[in-house]
């Protein structure tokens, strides 16, 4: 039943064929029997499932023509959201101990749309990392080689599907937390437009990058989804009154005439030779639905790196200054005073990389470093946010690798964290530009999966899922499941 | 711009970010190591350069009418509170 396609899972809905009840109670055994392995979920709720599932019954054996596509769809939330009643942690320490009073609007959306909630998803701490091996909750492993880390953050998600535990999940994308996890676990994931997705109820790590995503097989699983979550919200000061299309309307729009842009920054000598040779051969496929290929220039590329690790980190001191153990969430015991009370519960509460970044975004905030730092990260920006526009005037999408390497070994960068960094050397220059990026299986290198990232002008998700989906119908790489799964 | 232990304690201080002696070295090594591949940055003229920090042109804070939409939820809030007293979160004495 895992292993069917979403759009099948829909039709055994309608037709009756099985139940959102037996389908919601297929998942819940096998993340019973099998996350242990992988240690994508943090929490299952067992109920409130089955909750779900036996109103969407209700609601699809009305035969209403009304009731979304996804009614009765199991589904996973990464644990960055809210859930009212349901534990969010964050991956945290901090958060252990916290029930939300209320839900993001992204999870309302999901559940008005008849969608059933498996659990929580694992994710590294905060949203801050590209391994999924920071979470409070252990390491996540990579359903395609469990000495291998599925990325991160949202590797709890991505690991969830990718074991087919649930056939669809949210992710988030901070410098590359959806994109890279899907690249490494041979998923579709999207990061849309900046505002595209209400980030109400969204626990904020970077606020002006921090983006919801889906992630799932296929493009078309993803615009089916998209249509659930996206969307205007008067709750997020940052949500963007654009209208939402239907995604699924241009999917099969024909590639004629697309020009699509190669950076040829991302295509330097240092591009691993497998990963290149893919990339070619998914231009090669696009060449012959018509698209045409074009030499472009990012210039300011080599900077992205150095300007995210300064803006992040600054705006995540600043969103995490919040945890004070005043209201909610870790408080130390026995506090001398209400600074001993602060500084014991932030550095009890916090991990490593947490505290890290934070110390980090303290010192490029402070007097004397400030202007050299995070102002001079915020000029960069504006050229980097420019490249883009410069290179959209000459082309409709831009084609890349999601990742410089596939998943690595559970531990390997762990003497380093600023190798860690490098792994957002392709995605984190679309979360400063605020553009939408999808990340597509284009191969595989030995076993370990390949992404490739497709960018987009804002707001053009439809076109993005419509150029992946058209690669999706000449290709099966998104199709591939992990042995033994 | 190399960072000091100093620097760190002082950083911490900002944070209200409680760091064990023992971490201190580490923490100093990780910010240099990052600062080193930060410094790329100043190799850019920016000169007339704008700042950004809304990815998108023109974009500002939305406002709205100054209405009262909320209701008072304080007792749904305060179930999850580490301590709190007729309705007050409870600190340790601040006031001298």
């Amino acid at each position: 039943m895992h292993t069917k396609k979403l759009s099948e899972m829909i039709a055994d809905l309608r037709t009756k064929k099985i139940s959102s009840v037996e389908l919601t109670i297929h998942y819940l055994n096998r993340i019973e029997k099998c996350d242990k392995k992988y240690n994508s979920f943090i929490t299952v709720s067992h109920q409130e499932a089955l909750e779900s599932a036996q109103k969407a019954d209700k609601l699809l054996s009305q035969n209403n023509a009304d009731i979304h596509l996804l009614t009765g769809i199991p589904m996973a939330q990464k644990d960055i959201f809210c859930t009212m009643g349901i534990k969010t942690t964050c991956g945290s320490k901090m958060l252990d101990n916290f029930i939300s009073p209320y839900d993001a609007t992204v999870v309302e959306k999901c559940n008005q749309a008849g969608m059933v909630m498996l659990g929580k998803t694992n994710m590294d701490e905060f949203a801050m990392g590209a391994s999924n091996e920071t979470s409070f909750y252990g390491p996540v492993k990579n359903p395609w080689d469990i000495t291998c880390v599925p990325g991160g953050s949202s590797g709890g998600s991505a690991a969830a599907l990718a074991a087919r535990l649930c056939p669809l999940a949210t992710g988030t994308d901070t410098g590359g937390s959806i994109r890279q996890p899907a690249a490494m676990c041979g998923l579709t994931g999207l990061k849309p437009t900046y505002g595209r997705i209400s980030r109400y109820g969204m626990i904020a790590f970077a606020s002006s990058l921090d983006q919801a995503g889906p992630m799932g097989y296929s493009a078309e699983d993803l615009a089916l989804f998209l249509n659930v979550i996206a969307g205007f919200d008067e709750k997020d000061s940052t949500s963007i009154d654009t209208p939402v299309p239907d995604y699924t309307q241009d999917l099969n729009n024909n590639l004629e005439g697309l020009k699509i842009g190669l950076p040829k920054e991302y295509f330097a000598e240092s591009l691993d030779t497998e990963i290149g040779k893919l990339l070619q051969d998914a231009i090669k496929i696009y060449e012959k639905l018509g698209a045409t290929v074009h030499e472009i220039s990012l210039p300011n590329s080599g900077l992205a790196i150095p300007v995210y690790y300064t803006v992040a980190p600054a705006e995540c001191s600043s969103n995490l200054s919040r945890y004070d153990g005043i209201r909610f969430g870790h408080r130390a015991e026995n506090p001398r005073n209400l600074l001993d009370l602060y500084e014991r519960s932030r550095g009890e509460g916090f991990g490593a990389e947490v505290k890290r970044r934070i110390l980090t975004g303290t010192y490029v905030l402070s007097a004397g470093y400030y202007d050299a730092y995070y102002l001079k990260a915020q000029r960069i920006r504006h050229l980097i946010r420019d490249d883009f526009m410069k290179a959209f005037e000459k082309v409709d999408v831009i084609l890349g690798p999601t990742a410089p390497g596939t998943a690595f070994p559970l531990g390997a960068k762990a003497a380093d964290p600023v190798s860690m960094y490098l792994a957002d050397i392709y995605t984190c220059a679309i979360n400063l530009a605020g553009l939408p990026g999808i990340s597509v299986p284009v191969g595989l290198k030995q076993h370990l999966p390949i992404g490739m990232q497709l960018i987009g002008n804002y707001f053009r998700e439809a076109q993005l899922l419509n150029i992946a989906h058209r690669y999706q119908q000449q290709t099966d790489w998104h199709l591939r499941i992990p042995e033994g799964i | 711009m190399s960072v000091t232990a100093q620097d760190i304690d002082r950083t911490a201080r900002l944070a209200k970010l409680r760091i064990d002696e023992g971490e201190i070295p580490a923490y100093v090594r990780n910010l240099n190591n990052l600062l080193k591949l930060v410094d790329d940055m100043s190799r850019v003229n920016t000169d007339n350069i704008d700042p950004m920090s809304h990815p998108m042109e023109g974009q500002t804070q939305r406002f709205r009418q100054d209405k009262i939409t909320e209701e008072n939820q304080r007792e749904i809030f305060q179930i999850i509170a580490p301590q709190v007293t007729e309705g007050l979160y409870i600190v340790p004495k601040v006031i001298e």
